[in-house]
């Protein structure tokens, strides 16, 4: 069973809680430590410089889209402030905001008029974004950094000569619960608890169609690429009788609800829920068995983009090593930068949560873009599933509203008639 | 006064362009495919909602009614109040609209979640945690908190307006206070309970925030669903188009219908 | 019958009031915990003054509420005085038209306006963005100013302007003299209604902003979206105080004006 021990957590928080409010993953981080980081982040600056300095004072800016705490803000004391290290570095401002799930990135990007230099889509929405020309090729001779990039994460299927993307982060999705309520025991624990009506409305679930009906195809006994139009009505079948007991579906509102307890067991993606267990003692996290989702996030350049060469140079930004390595601690997603992991503390390293084994890899898939065909069941179905009634009392709404709608047209017909026989006298 | 015509030409042009072209926009949208054919599935698909829009009409029509009973007496006791003090009170009831809509609806998120504020208070007391959040009881809470002062603004101005001595002259004839109030303020105040009803009414049918925030995304709304379909989780503009259009038939349906009961043909803002 | 009613009152304030009261203590609590109150501080404050993107959204809010007022107003003013002179049935169907942004749901707009821009920037050089959302405000922010406008006209005698024009003013002058002051009141009421649409809203700007001009509500909406930092409750605070400070300020103004007109009799 892959799962984190609390324990091990408890004692680095117990180990950072003194020193500061600090909450990264790699709590064990000193001050000193933290010094040596910023000065070897100067040397870089210095060795680099004529790469990062081309756009300096040529008031340059550039829109980056990315995933709501999916950077390292500097908001914990002693990280670096990934956006204004690099604003400072390079001269070129940069416009940050966020988005909650690749379809959210999708409808702004294909809805057109806006532009984003750099954005952050997962591996199955990235093919499609290739696909419907939507991104650009890479110039990689621009993103020299690329070189960290292990090789294990270069040329996958969604980008297979990868002339498009260069990876970010990436990891698994798996149940985030509340230990002290949930009595399963962890290794017990599977999708199936997703749909265990004694936690009713204490379950969150996934606000966006594919993650959601993935785990709903994991527990039918499906694809998680499945196209059938007959599986995908079982899967949203299967997310409709689930919904009677979801509290709500989130996105990124679940850091706030998981973390204050408003909720006891929720899927996520793994790097999110180790940063929501800092903030909640008795909460753990599980990779069920049964097979999850393993994803990669890459960043990648729109057609739109106006400043490709001010965007590689993000790009590249991202790929230096204590960068990535800012990046990664913050935000407790795996990493697929070499040297980003070198950096790491072993104990994260070692563990199977954030790098689990070839052999357990093997049991988890990759989305792959589905056909459009089949993106359209999907999304009629999940919206579907959205306005399905959790129960049945509004079968006799529609009735009482034409009713309604009758009295208050025959009244006024009435009151008109009235009227106009006063009218006459 | 004719010259004076030519002054609201770049209005007229700013008319054209970004209010009536934009609204056509929603209605090409609405009857043409991807590539731009005609189509009619689009209006028909929307039919697969019609539980949503059963439900946002149904959340917003209570939310209207418990609006208009609360706001009722609120405006009536205001404009019975001394003249000087008015003022004040209505400036009293009014500050907390001038507070963003986002943080008032934020403001009950924390009061109505399951570690919140309320179920913190009533544990004290030993009594719950109810489940109070992500419920259709909140959405209208939610409603009924944003608008009503929506409700209350319309109804003093009107009751405001009310003569005393018309008040008199009916006690004097023999009214008493309740068929006062039934047949001399009722009648009297209807305009304003019209313009409330509609001030209410649309805001809260086409709302998408207060869903989102207070429902937990699974009562789903109208706005909600227009919304998924331009920025959402499920991109497709000309469904989303098509249920603009439904939506705005369904308004002016309702506003034909409340104009009926206004005394004279004043547009209702 | 009357405690009752003063009883009733204190609830409703109670009911107005004790959420955005929870707001506010909250913004001073020590920890991140919103139903537990655990300490008194003034961190939340201090981040937000330091949180560029709040402060930055805050300056675009401010420079896009001035802006459309403004401009709004100008066009809002010019278009009453040209609708006023109208035909009946023109004007009837201007104002009918005028009236739809106001009638219509915000998102209707707001959907309807990011078509439009859609198809502009795909066949342009143009993008969403400032421009975009100035248009949009000024777009939602007219009718209001027509419509605080046009019931002066109603009041005003329909022959002066033609008087003043017998008298010899040249229609520029008895424009300036005659009908800018009677309207004034319209005007001043019209821009302030326009302002604090524009500063208030979300939904259209929802619609209709890009990456590079996030206004006040849009980053408050996505920082109710993600893990939710106090640094909101202490702007509630902030923006609770500004509008009591400026309604106070505008009451005693007009409660003093009213005293000094008082002696002229009641004007209405």
């Amino acid at each position: 069973m892959r799962s984190i021990s609390k324990k091990v957590f408890s004692v680095l928080a117990a180990a950072v809680l003194g020193a500061s409010l600090m909450t990264s993953c790699s709590s064990g981080k000193t001050a000193d430590e933290e010094d040596t980081e910023e000065t070897e982040y100067q040397t870089l600056t210095v060795e680099d410089e004529a790469y990062y300095t081309r756009f300096k004072g040529k008031d340059v800016s550039i829109n980056v889209y990315n995933w709501g705490e999916y950077i390292c803000t500097g908001e914990d004391e002693g990280t670096l402030d990934v956006i204004t290290e690099f604003e400072n570095l390079t001269g070129i401002s940069v416009n940050y905001t966020t988005f909650a799930t690749n379809e959210e990135l999708y409808a702004k990007l294909k809805g057109g008029g806006v532009t984003y230099d750099v954005i952050i889509p997962s591996d199955y929405m990235i093919s499609k974004m290739i696909k419907e020309n939507m991104i650009q090729k890479l110039d990689m001779d621009n993103i020299p950094n690329f070189k960290y990039i292990m090789e294990d994460f270069r040329n996958q299927a969604y980008d297979p000569t990868n002339e498009y993307s260069v990876p970010y982060t990436w990891g698994t999705v798996g149940i985030i619960y509340d230990e002290t309520v949930v009595d399963i025991p962890e290794e017990d624990i599977d999708w199936d608890i997703l749909w265990n009506e004694d936690y009713a409305d204490q379950i969150l679930m996934f606000d966006n169609p594919r993650d959601a009906f993935a785990i709903a195809e994991i527990v039918c006994g499906l694809s998680l690429n499945t196209e059938d139009p007959q599986e995908l009505k079982m899967a949203a079948d299967k997310l409709t009788e689930q919904k009677k007991i979801v509290q709500g579906y989130v996105m990124d509102e679940i850091f706030d609800k998981m973390g204050a307890g408003e909720a006891l067991i929720a899927p996520y993606y793994a790097g999110d829920a180790m940063t929501i267990m800092e903030s909640n003692d008795s909460l753990n996290f599980v990779v069920p068995d049964s097979g999850t989702n393993l994803f990669i996030d890459a960043m990648c350049i729109p057609n739109s983009s106006q400043n490709k060469e001010a965007a590689e140079m993000f790009i590249n930004f991202m790929c230096e090593p204590d960068i990535a390595y800012a990046n990664i601690d913050y935000i407790c997603y795996s990493t697929p930068h070499s040297a980003a992991y070198e950096m790491l503390d072993p104990e994260i390293q070692n563990d199977p949560a954030y790098y689990p084994s070839d052999e357990v890899k093997a049991n988890m898939t990759v989305f792959v873009n589905l056909s459009d065909e089949a993106n359209m069941t999907m999304q009629t179905l999940w919206t579907e599933m959205k306005s399905a009634e959790e129960d049945g009392v509004n079968k006799w709404l529609v009735p009482i509203f034409l009713i309604l709608c009758l009295l208050v047209i025959i009244f006024v017909l009435i009151r008109r008639y009235i009227k106009s026989k006063k009218d006459i006298f | 006064m004719k010259k004076l015509k030519v002054f609201s030409a770049p209005y007229l042009v700013w008319m054209i362009v970004f209010i009536l072209v934009p609204l056509l926009m929603v209605a090409y949208f609405a009857f043409t495919t991807d590539s731009g054919k005609f189509t009619i599935k689009n209006i028909s698909n929307v039919g697969q909602y019609a539980n949503i829009f059963v439900r946002s009409i149904w959340l917003a029509l209570v939310a209207t009614v418990v609006c208009l009973l609360l706001a009722y007496p609120v405006a009536y006791l205001l404009s019975r109040m001394e003249k000087h003090k008015q003022g004040t009170m209505l400036l009293i009831v009014m500050l907390p609209m001038w507070m963003n809509f986002l943080l008032r609806t934020y403001a009950w998120m924390t009061l109505l979640g399951n570690n919140g504020v309320i179920n913190h208070v009533l544990g004290i007391f030993g009594l719950g945690p109810y489940k109070l959040i992500n419920t259709s009881g909140a959405v209208v809470l939610g409603m009924v908190y944003n608008y009503l002062p929506f409700m209350i603004l319309p109804l003093y101005s009107v009751m405001e307006k009310i003569d005393k001595s018309v008040i008199e002259a009916a006690s004097d004839l023999g009214c008493n206070s309740a068929s006062i109030m039934w047949r001399v303020i009722v009648p009297l105040s209807l305009p304003g309970i019209t313009s409330g009803i509609t001030m209410v009414f649309v805001p809260a049918i086409s709302t998408f925030i207060i869903s989102r925030m207070l429902g937990g995304g699974s009562n789903l709304l109208i706005g909600d669903l227009i919304e998924m379909q331009f920025l959402g989780n499920a991109y497709n503009p000309q469904l989303g188009a098509a249920i603009s259009l439904v939506l705005m038939v369904i308004i002016l349906v309702i506003m034909t219908v409340m104009n009926q009961f206004s005394p004279d043909d004043q547009v209702l803002i | 019958m009357k405690k009752f009613g003063k009883i009733y009152f204190a609830l409703i304030l109670l009911f107005l009031y004790v959420p955005i009261f929870v707001l506010i203590v909250f913004s001073f609590n020590e920890t991140k915990s919103r139903s537990v109150l655990s300490g008194f501080t003034l961190e939340w404050y201090v981040k937000l003054f330091h949180n560029k993107i709040i402060i930055s959204s805050l300056m675009k809010t401010i420079l896009i509420a001035t802006l459309a007022s403004i401009v709004s107003t100008v066009l809002g003013t010019f278009a009453a005085i040209g609708i006023n002179s109208m035909k009946k049935v023109p004007k009837a169907f201007v104002m009918n038209v005028t009236n739809m942004p106001i009638i219509n749901p915000e998102i209707v707009t707001g959907v309807s306006l990011m078509l439009l821009f859609v198809f502009f920037t795909a066949r342009m050089n143009f993008e969403f963005g400032f421009v975009t959302l100035l248009i949009a405000h000024i777009t939602f922010d007219v009718p209001y100013v027509i419509l605080n406008i046009m019931p002066k006209f109603k009041q005003m005698d329909p022959n002066l302007f033609e008087a003043a024009q017998d008298l010899g003013c040249s229609p520029m002058q008895a424009f300036r003299k005659v009908i800018l002051p009677e309207i004034m009141p319209g005007v001043i009421s019209g821009f302030l209604m326009a302002f604090t649409y524009s500063l208030d809203d979300f939904v259209i700007s929802y619609f209709t902003s890009g990456p590079t001009t996030q206004t006040l509500p849009i980053t408050i909406y996505s920082m109710t979206r993600r893990k939710i930092s106090p640094e909101i409750n202490a702007l509630s605070t902030i923006i609770f105080i500004v509008v009591f400070v400026i309604l106070i300020v505008k009451n005693f103004v007009e409660n003093k004006a009213a005293k000094n007109n008082s002696y002229k009799g009641e004007k209405i």
